[in-house]
């Protein structure tokens, strides 16, 4: 779970990191009125899940409270990468001296974390790491272990500090690493952390993810901060996405979901989870159109499958349904073939007339068959490969 | 002969009583497997389809000294501390079933075993086998259809995608194709057991004469196995499949597996078939096609490989 930027620095200064003093706002006025308690130049920022939002215009600066809430009108409301602007974090504007890159992230490389640091950080980081990658250095943390007091010394060294600066950049880091640690973090990644003119070290940006497997036992830290659970993704989720996913969640057994929608006719039904990845390839490499991608695997209910199903029938423009599983090993075949017909039968559609392809092989197959036999629906076994179901699944729906 | 489990293999559930572990108990069971003994902390004497049930894995292995590998199968917040707790105990084979096990976790749990000399696979792996000697796990499902889809051969199967490993063998057995060991690798980004951890034991088991793989996008475990491929060379040929072509145009979007996710440049299932082509792997463009590169390399490599085997 990525995390908005003024969440992420309400972290940070529960751990007593020093952050710029701010406000997130949602009106202009609010905007104007805060610039105003400043005092002198402000800095807003839109609050989208999105990287690299500087450059496409979401953070910018105000002279003077009037510009602030000038700012804060053409901002609000609009779109940044796909995202809906509708707060804004509105700061003192730092006078910077240096701004340095921390990130603290997974290895699976060395399946273990890593601190990696820069004196180059700033908006093109990852142009620095990609052409000079010596100007990244890294540091391999002990999974057990973690970030050791010397390490962090060592590091501020390395970044070229001294006096008081150095200190408090060795503080900070361990904070850091506490955070990462301590809330179960997959990325925490500061940039910049800048050094002002007048010396302080502060966080400007805060980038944290929240692994998501962890959060039964982080949300009730992170709901004593106001931050609540929430899914997320490069893009927000369209409604057909959202329903799907409550379908998902509505049981914890097995899955009939991870839904991203597409603009095709062709509905699909497919599993599990590198068999999904394998269909969608074919359908895509033999000229077909999904209407979605899916993934139905690891022995979920009838119940399930069938409101997930019947999602992808009722879908606009879906004139024929591909139901192809790799064999099964842990699923049940029947289990897939009830839901289809259940969730058919339920809509009016006449399985035996509807266009639908139907492969899937494994536990309980011949239950399967004995049920798709019964309603006349053709079916599919484990003798016709994936790539020639998802052929005659294109045809189908070409000659539909 | 095959990898990491053979005849000798003498198996305990961990969470033995939770509702797919007495499935795949009763699989196991029904193939052949040696279960000897479950653990479920406060499920002490109970019995699942007839293999006792234990408080602790020291007491299970008090009475079964002879187990030498553990099933982990316990919700993903007491994955850690069951595997440390199977380490600890002596187990030297740890099969992670576990899904969604947290990445610190994962990276504790790895750690540990690697201190203590302990091998793991998974975490999020739906099992391994040795075909005609022992089935791991849920692998293949309930036995008889196990068999279908597994022959006993000279085939070995690594994969990151349980279900995809099955219809790959199906896939092999339907052109007359055996399977020397299959191991699901599992699908997150933090395993405790890589393509290029494994690579080395397949190239000393006289039982395998080729390697299959099942890549997904995300992660470098493709791109670090090319990389020591062409460092050191390898003995037998290698046939890999990399699915989910489609992420790389979506780069950031999480598709299946928790490790599959194309970040920036890395992961993506382009590079990973570029960077295996370059170090002699052969690619198959399709999923059938596996089927048809194996037939070209056993028919040729019959007589050759065995001499170069190790």
């Amino acid at each position: 779970m990525k995390l908005y930027e003024y969440e992420g620095k309400r972290i940070l200064q529960s751990v007593g990191v020093n952050i710029p003093e701010g406000k997130i706002i949602s009106t202009p006025g609010n905007a104007k009125q805060f610039a105003t308690e400043l005092g002198g130049k402000t800095i807003l920022k839109a609050q989208v899940l999105a990287t690299g939002r500087g450059k496409v215009g979401g953070v910018k600066i105000a002279t003077s409270p009037l510009e602030a809430e000038q700012i804060a009108t053409s901002l609000l409301g609009t779109q940044i990468k796909g995202y809906q602007v509708e707060k804004l974090l509105v700061e003192e504007a730092l006078d910077i001296k240096k701004e340095i890159y921390v990130g603290l992230t997974y290895d699976e490389r060395t399946k273990g974390r890593l601190l990696l640091a820069s004196e180059s950080g700033g908006m093109d980081i990852n142009e620095v790491a990609e052409k000079t990658p010596d100007k990244v250095k890294k540091v391999r943390l002990g999974s057990w272990i973690g970030l050791q007091p010397f390490q962090s010394r060592e590091l501020a060294f390395e970044l070229d500090l001294s006096g008081t600066q150095n200190t408090e950049m060795q503080s900070i880091l361990l904070k850091l690493w506490d955070v990462f640690e301590t809330y179960d973090a997959n990325l925490v990644e500061i940039n910049p952390l800048v050094i002002t003119q007048d010396g302080r070290v502060v966080v400007a940006d805060a980038h944290i993810e929240i692994d998501n497997d962890a959060l039964n036992r982080q949300s009730e830290r992170l709901s004593k901060l106001g931050i609540i659970d929430r899914d997320d993704n490069t893009r927000p989720p369209t409604p057909f996405e959202v329903e799907a996913l409550a379908i998902d969640k509505s049981d914890y057994r097995g899955v009939a979901g991870r839904v991203v929608e597409f603009p095709g006719n062709l509905g699909l039904l497919i599993g599990a989870g590198g068999g999904s990845l394998t269909i969608f390839d074919a359908i895509l490499r033999n000229g077909g159109k999904p209407a979605n991608y899916c993934e139905v695997g690891g022995n979920p209910p009838v119940s399930k499958i069938y409101r997930l199903c019947k999602l992808i029938l009722q879908k606009p423009n879906v004139n024929g349904l591909a139901v192809i599983t790799n064999v099964f090993s842990n699923s049940r075949v029947d289990f897939l073939a009830r839901a289809m017909i259940k969730a058919m039968l339920d809509l009016g559609i006449d399985p035996a007339t509807y266009p639908v392809i139907f492969r899937s092989a494994g536990a309980f197959e011949e239950d399967a068959y004995a049920i798709l036999r019964k309603y006349g629906v053709n079916y599919l076994g484990r003798e016709t490969t994936l790539d020639e179901a998802c052929k005659k699944a294109i045809e189908m729906v070409g000659s539909a | 002969m095959a990898i990491l489990i053979d005849e000798n293999t003498r198996v305990l559930v961990q969470g033995i009583t939770g509702r797919e572990a007495a499935t795949f108990t009763r699989s196991m069971l029904e193939y052949g497997t040696p279960v000897l003994a479950g653990v479920t902390p406060g499920k002490g004497g109970h019995s699942v389809h007839g293999v006792p049930v234990y408080d602790t894995v020291k007491q299970a292995l008090i009475k079964h000294p002879e187990i030498n590998t553990a099933i982990t199968s316990v919700p993903p917040l007491a994955a850690l501390d069951a595997v440390m707790e199977a380490i600890d105990a002596g187990i030297g084979l740890i099969n992670v079933f576990t899904e969604r096990i947290p990445r610190r976790d994962a990276c504790k749990l790895v750690e540990y075993s690697c201190m203590r000399g302990a091998r793991v696979i998974g975490p999020n792996s739906l099992g391994m086998c040795a075909p005609g000697k022992v089935k791991l796990g849920a692998i293949g499902g309930p036995s008889k259809e196990f068999q279908k889809a597994y022959l006993p051969g000279k085939v070995a199967i690594l994969s990151r995608s349980g279900g995809m490993m099955t219809e790959t063998a199906s896939l092999l057995a339907l052109h007359g194709i055996g399977i020397s060991t299959a191991i699901n690798i599992g699908g997150d980004p933090i395993i405790g057991s890589t393509f290029v951890e494994l690579l080395p034991l397949l190239a000393e088991d006289p039982a395998t004469v080729l390697i299959i793989l099942f890549c997904e996008p995300g992660t470098s475990s493709e791109e670090q196995l090319s990389d020591w491929v062409k460092e050191v060379g390898y003995s037998k040929p290698i046939i890999a499949f990399v699915a989910g072509r489609f992420v790389d145009t979506m780069p950031g979007m999480r598709f299946g597996h928790a490790a599959v996710i194309v970040e920036g440049n890395t992961g993506s299932a382009r590079g990973k078939i570029e960077a295996m082509c370059n170090a002699g792997i052969y690619v198959a463009e399709t999923h059938e096609q596996i089927a048809t590169l194996a037939k070209e390399l056993l028919g040729i490599s019959n007589s050759e490989i065995s001499s170069e085997a190790v």
